[in-house]
């Protein structure tokens, strides 16, 4: 192992960190907002790796400049996800069975792309994903720079959003309390489903920056969610600031430990972290354990 | 369902007549495979409903037992030097237990969580697995292992098969039938209806909650080691399934949550038709798309599973509509003081 | 009479905000107690802690003389107290019957616990007894869900009776619930009394509290204010400002 191997471990654990931050913050603020597990974020991230795909290969349209497409479609597409089906669950169980609800429109849209576009490995392509450039002592393409560039730039609009619109007060009132922000009048409804929206949309943009940083297929969802998962759980579920840090954190021990140690055991260690951490703090890093009654 | 002991009693017999006889009237090797990869199912689907439909507690990760049951029946098949045939279903309890012994730990620290954190921590430790069955020396890693092959004939190879795992399912639905009608299972539900409350009234739910999750894995694990000797090998990948996870918790809905019957009849049906389907048209993902949308199907238009909602409908037929529906309580101020 | 719970200088912070800081209260054996103050003034949190449900930052809470500060709410259950919350719970889904029958555990082995059917004749015909008590044996077979707001506390209440406790806490039993069932409830916890049951009683009903109860513990942003006969407390002035200081903070 050399310094610049580990150079490159850190510096390419926080870019994709970065990229991971943004999808899971979508994950936490779905979960914050309606008590609901989105178990079909990986499903979503990787339809958007192949929306990116057919409009770059089909339409010749640019991975960057497709997610103008994309990530509106997402908005609406989340938005009727939870017109159909989150809406529709009673409040007693809900959230028991919006794990299974969202598992099942997860597989259907694995189901999708498998008979749509069979089940080998894709990757998007580009001039700056085949391009690299020299850093510390290593290469890297220049698609990891202008994702994680992407990704903070979203996360700044969800910022903006969250604390400079009056839907973000709405979104922040019902995060903290439901019952409260009824009562002075936010429409709750509305709220969640743009909630929702906004927590799809950004896995157009996730999913074609995973799409062209790593290979997938139809069933790559189930890394992603059970990755994405353990963020937002380590940081505690609801905390949008906390999925960040976590996954900064949990992305780059990943790399790093795959550097230092072996890249077959990063996984187990990335998995094994969330357990030890949950064991000691059952509410997670940022959570408020006792806040929310089950 | 609600029906009168003597009906009921004639309607268990009937099926396990029809347990009994069924692969001597469909003989043939396609449907007898069927049978027995639906039969792994439905004691699968049983027994998570046993903890996961009683206890409100979804957990993700019974791939765990059913990997840990199908490598602890082969391991100890082919360094026990067992001989392919009849003795080696000797293991099957072996596997139950071992995968009981595993649930102990992994049950303790997910039953640490609330109900959020435990469905992931459940989907985390079946990575875990997948990962250590892909790496660790003895499994063979990503070329799986060969248990011994029984040189049986191809009628009565699937035939043994079947009797054996309708055995265990027999077994299966008798203890979820006891847990169903003890005390214990009573505490279950109770802890499923409002757990804070259940430990207001002197439930001791840890230890119920683990004692439910370690006694569900059991005949997973069993099936796991059925599954890995019917096949005659075994995968990581196939072993710690993400999918297994999700197909059994949707059975076990679609049927009822939560109900004796309700898991049987998913299982039933999904995974016939599944194989079915695999038969028919290669393996093909399509039934992805129908088991999907089936269940949201279901959730949709039957939301507590297609067993609750037909004993919803016959009840409501018998009798008339109750007088008055429920009082909402005024949950507006006291909601928030609560909060605070 | 002897005291039989009692919390002396107990104390609770959630994070930055001090609940409870210096609250100390004595029920004595045989007597119905009332716990009294503006909301958030602490009388839940002071539940909580007795019952096992939050640990006491400080300060130690007695039952009988023995300390149960750190006991879970299994243990306090199983030690003789039992308690109904401020918003009812009920197991929603279970027949009224099968509510009742969630409590009747004893320390029996896990193995009887699986094996035998839930609920033996004699416990469900002193369930279904306890069920005529409160009026509700009509009603054995239905899902709690169905009862209607005031069936529901006076079930909970009934829930509690199963496992025979010495003292009932009960948090605002009357809250929501019509006259008519007020007065049913107030006739089962003095007969309950009589038969040796002590309570302790949260509410805001002063009717209700002044009515039943021997001795009223006024309890004022997280501190207790006094303890008296219902008289005393009624004619105490620091009450009367706690109260009007409290409707201001109420109401935002």
């Amino acid at each position: 192992m050399s310094a610049s191997s580990l150079a490159k471990a850190v510096v390419d654990g926080i870019l994709t960190g970065g990229v991971y931050a943004l999808m899971a913050a979508g994950l936490t603020l779905i979960f914050g907002v309606m008590d609901i597990i989105n178990i079909a974020q990986g499903a979503l991230i990787v339809l958007g790796a192949y929306m990116s795909y057919v409009l770059s290969v089909h339409l010749g349209i640019d991975l960057f400049v497709g997610l103008i497409i994309t990530i509106p479609a997402f908005f609406v597409l989340g938005v009727a996800i939870e017109w159909a089906f989150m809406r529709r669950l009673r409040e007693q169980d809900r959230t028991a069975m919006s794990i299974l609800v969202t598992y099942a429109v997860a597989i259907i849209i694995e189901g999708l792309l498998s008979v749509i576009f069979g089940v080998d490995y894709l990757q998007l392509r580009a001039s700056y994903v085949d391009s690299t450039f020299h850093i510390l002592g290593f290469y890297l393409p220049y698609i990891y720079v202008f994702g994680f560039l992407l990704a903070i730039g979203l996360l700044g609009v969800l910022y903006w959003i969250l604390y400079r619109t009056h839907f973000g007060r709405g979104v922040r009132g019902s995060l903290q309390n439901r019952t409260a922000a009824e009562l002075i009048g936010v429409n709750v409804n509305r709220v969640r489903a743009v909630s929702v929206g906004i927590g799809v949309a950004v896995t157009a943009a996730g999913g074609m920056v995973f799409g062209a940083t790593n290979a997938f297929n139809p069933s790559s969802g189930y890394d992603l969610i059970s990755r994405l998962l353990s963020i937002v759980i380590l940081a505690g579920l609801g905390s949008i600031a906390g999925a960040l840090v976590a996954a900064l954190f949990m992305v780059t021990l990943e790399d790093v430990v795959a550097v230092v140690w072996s890249p077959v055991w990063a996984t187990l260690v990335y998995y094994a972290s969330l357990i030890v951490v949950l064991s000691f703090r059952p509410g997670g890093l940022f959570g408020s354990a006792a806040v929310r009654a089950q | 369902m609600r029906l009168r002991p003597p009906a009921r009693a004639l309607l268990v017999a009937t099926a396990v007549a029809i347990l009994g006889v069924f692969p001597l009237i469909f003989s043939s090797p396609t449907s007898t495979s069927i049978a027995v990869f639906t039969l792994i199912f439905m004691v699968a689907a049983c027994a998570w409903n046993m903890f996961a439909g009683s206890s409100g507690y979804i957990a993700l990760g019974h791939a765990v037992y059913f990997g840990c049951g199908a490598y602890t029946l082969t391991l100890l098949a082919n360094h026990l030097g067992f001989a392919a045939g009849w003795g080696v279903f000797a293991l099957v309890p072996v596997a139950g237990i071992v995968a009981g012994l595993i649930a102990v730990p992994t049950g303790l620290i997910a039953l640490r969580a609330r109900r959020h954190t435990f469905v992931v921590i459940t989907i985390a430790f079946m990575f875990i697995f997948q990962l250590a069955a892909f790496n660790l020396g003895f499994t063979g890693g990503s070329s799986g292992l060969q248990p011994p092959t029984p040189l049986w004939s191809v009628d009565t190879y699937n035939l043994n098969f079947y009797y054996v795992t309708a055995v265990v399912l027999l077994a299966t639905f008798v203890l979820t039938w006891l847990v169903r009608r003890s005390r214990f299972g009573l505490q279950l539900l109770s802890i499923r209806d409002d757990e804070e409350r259940a430990r207001g009234l002197g439930v001791r739910v840890a230890r119920v909650k683990l004692s439910a999750f370690v006694l569900s894995a059991i005949p997973v694990g069993m099936v796991g080691g059925i599954y890995a000797y019917f096949l005659g090998q075994i995968f990581p990948q196939f072993a710690f399934d993400p999918l297994f996870d999700l197909s059994i918790a949707l059975m076990a809905f679609i049927g009822g949550l939560g109900t004796l019957v309700g898991p049987l009849l998913g299982a039933l049906v999904l995974e016939s038709l599944q194989q079915y389907f695999t038969v028919q048209y290669g393996s093909s993902q399509a039934y992805l798309i129908i088991y999907g949308a089936l269940f949201l199907v279901v959730v949709l238009l039957l939301p507590r599973g297609v067993i609750p909602s037909l004993e919803e409908l016959i009840s409501r037929a018998r009798a008339e509509p109750p007088e008055q529906g429920p009082e909402e309580p005024g949950r507006t101020a006291d909601t928030i003081e609560a909060v605070r | 009479m002897s005291a039989l719970i009692e919390a002396e200088g107990v104390g609770k912070a959630f994070g930055g905000l001090q609940a409870l800081t210096d609250c100390s209260l004595s029920v004595a054996e045989g007597s119905v107690s009332g716990l009294i103050g503006p909301n958030g003034s602490g009388k839940t949190t002071l539940f909580n802690l007795m019952t096992g449900y939050e640990r006491a930052s400080r300060g130690e809470i007695r039952l009988g003389g023995e300390s149960i500060t750190r006991a879970t709410p299994e243990r306090v259950f199983a030690l003789g107290v039992g308690r109904t919350f401020q918003i009812t719970r009920l197991f929603f889904r279970l027949t009224v019957l099968e509510n009742m029958l969630v409590a009747t555990q004893r320390h029996e082995g896990w193995l009887r616990s699986v094996l035998r059917v839930a609920g033996s004749a004699a416990e469900r015909v002193r369930a279904l007894e306890l069920l005529e008590f409160v009026g509700l044996s009509g009603l054995a077979a239905r899902p709690a869900g169905e009862l209607s707001y005031g069936q529901r506390k006076l079930l909970e209440l009934a829930t509690l009776l199963v496992a025979d406790p010495a003292v009932l806490l009960l948090d605002e039993p009357t809250a929501g619930v019509n006259p008519t069932l007020i007065n049913q409830l107030t006739e089962r916890i003095r007969e309950l009394n009589r038969a040796g049951k002590t309570f302790l009683v949260v509410e805001h009903n002063m009717e209700f509290v002044m009515g039943l109860c021997h001795q009223v513990t006024v309890l004022h942003q997280g501190r207790t204010l006094l303890t008296g006969t219902p008289e005393q407390v009624r004619a105490d002035p620091a009450v009367l400002d706690a109260y009007l200081g409290g409707a201001d903070d109420d109401d935002l």
